[in-house]
């Protein structure tokens, strides 16, 4: 079994840039519907950020990309998606030590949604991110569990965050921007749940790829 | 050591147009506007508020950052844990109101406690 190193941390990088630069008008015409329009373009342009400084300065550990990434996010991204990505990075950085292998990425996924919940202060249910975050754990700790790998263990949490991002479109948003919005939230997909099921997709990928 | 202020709004113009107004009231305080993203966007940057604290934690002020929206707040939250919480406050509140309310209050010498307070602007929105 192998387990993630820096190299799938970088490529990871690599393949959420192209990934979210591919899905900007999606994530723009979600955002538009409940929001103001600017998780898209915030998140393909501040990952093209982060990977650019991936290139330029390769850091030698997990710990060490993870930290690029959440200092170019805080830097770059001016919507929530800056400072919430940033903090969910920051703490998946503090947590990147040992053995870094499927048990490891329920505890990835943890630190992350801890970070997000205490910039954000949002719970399940309330069309947030949150509802992408909290399956993934469950999702990634139960094939941990069942002796799965850690791609198969970031595969899961993938389609966890993806089945999350879905239940989101009935739910009436009672956090950030949509919240003004009010009944007529309801009936679209948030736009921060759907980023964090393509950045989980992009680390099953990246993982995958290694074997 | 006196009370300076960080109006942080997505829109640089409204964080200036903030200071423009709260400066009026308050011609001895010190003011930074810190909107937008720093490249012309709408948003808030983590630099462009740490740069601006930094600017007047450096010069002996300590510092009360005023918010306009959600994601300013978070940016603002994440300043925080960089900075040194003795000297550097968030005060929440209605950003126009809150801002010449605050202001006045550092003018004629309030202390951290009644900034924050005033910033609330509660007497504005009272039954």
């Amino acid at each position: 079994m192998t387990n993630l190193d820096v190299e799938w941390a970088k490529d990871w990088m690599r393949r959420a840039s192209a990934n979210l630069t591919e899905h900007r008008m999606e994530l723009i015409d979600l955002d538009r519907a409940i929001g103001d329009g600017d998780h898209g373009e915030n998140m393909s342009r501040g990952f093209s950020f982060v990977l650019e400084r991936v290139n330029d300065n390769p850091p030698d550990d997990v710990a060490g990309v993870f930290k690029l990434v959440a200092q170019t996010l805080m830097a770059k991204v001016g919507g929530a998606a800056g400072p919430l990505y940033g903090t969910a990075f920051m703490r998946a950085a503090k947590v990147a030590e040992g053995d870094l292998d499927a048990a490891w990425v329920g505890t990835m996924c943890e630190a992350a949604l801890d970070g997000i919940v205490t910039r954000g202060k949002a719970t399940t249910n309330e069309k947030t991110m949150v509802d992408a975050w909290t399956p993934a754990i469950a999702a990634a700790n139960a094939a941990a569990e069942a002796g799965k790998t850690a791609a198969e263990a970031l595969r899961a949490a993938a389609d966890a965050a993806a089945a999350g991002a879905e239940a989101t479109i009935p739910m009436k948003a009672t956090k950030g921007r949509a919240s003004y919005l009010g009944e007529r939230s309801i009936g679209h997909k948030d736009p921060g749940a759907t980023s964090t099921s393509y950045l989980l997709a992009t680390a099953a990928d990246a993982a995958e790829a290694v074997g | 050591m006196s009370i300076a202020f960080v109006i942080v709004s997505h829109s640089a113009k409204l964080a200036e147009g903030v200071v423009e107004l709260a400066q009026q009231m308050a011609r001895d305080v010190e003011f930074r506007a810190a909107g937008g993203t720093g490249d012309g966007g709408i948003g808030t940057s983590f630099d462009l508020i740490l740069g601006a604290v930094e600017e007047l934690t450096e010069a002996g002020h300590e510092v009360a950052l005023l918010t306009d929206l959600g994601s300013a707040d978070m940016t603002v939250e994440a300043v925080l844990e960089v900075v040194d919480g003795d000297v550097v406050h968030f005060c929440p509140g209605p950003l126009v109101e809150g801002a010449v309310s605050a202001a006045v209050t550092a003018q004629v010498g309030g202390d951290m406690a009644a900034v924050s307070e005033a910033a609330k602007a509660r007497e504005l929105f009272a039954p």
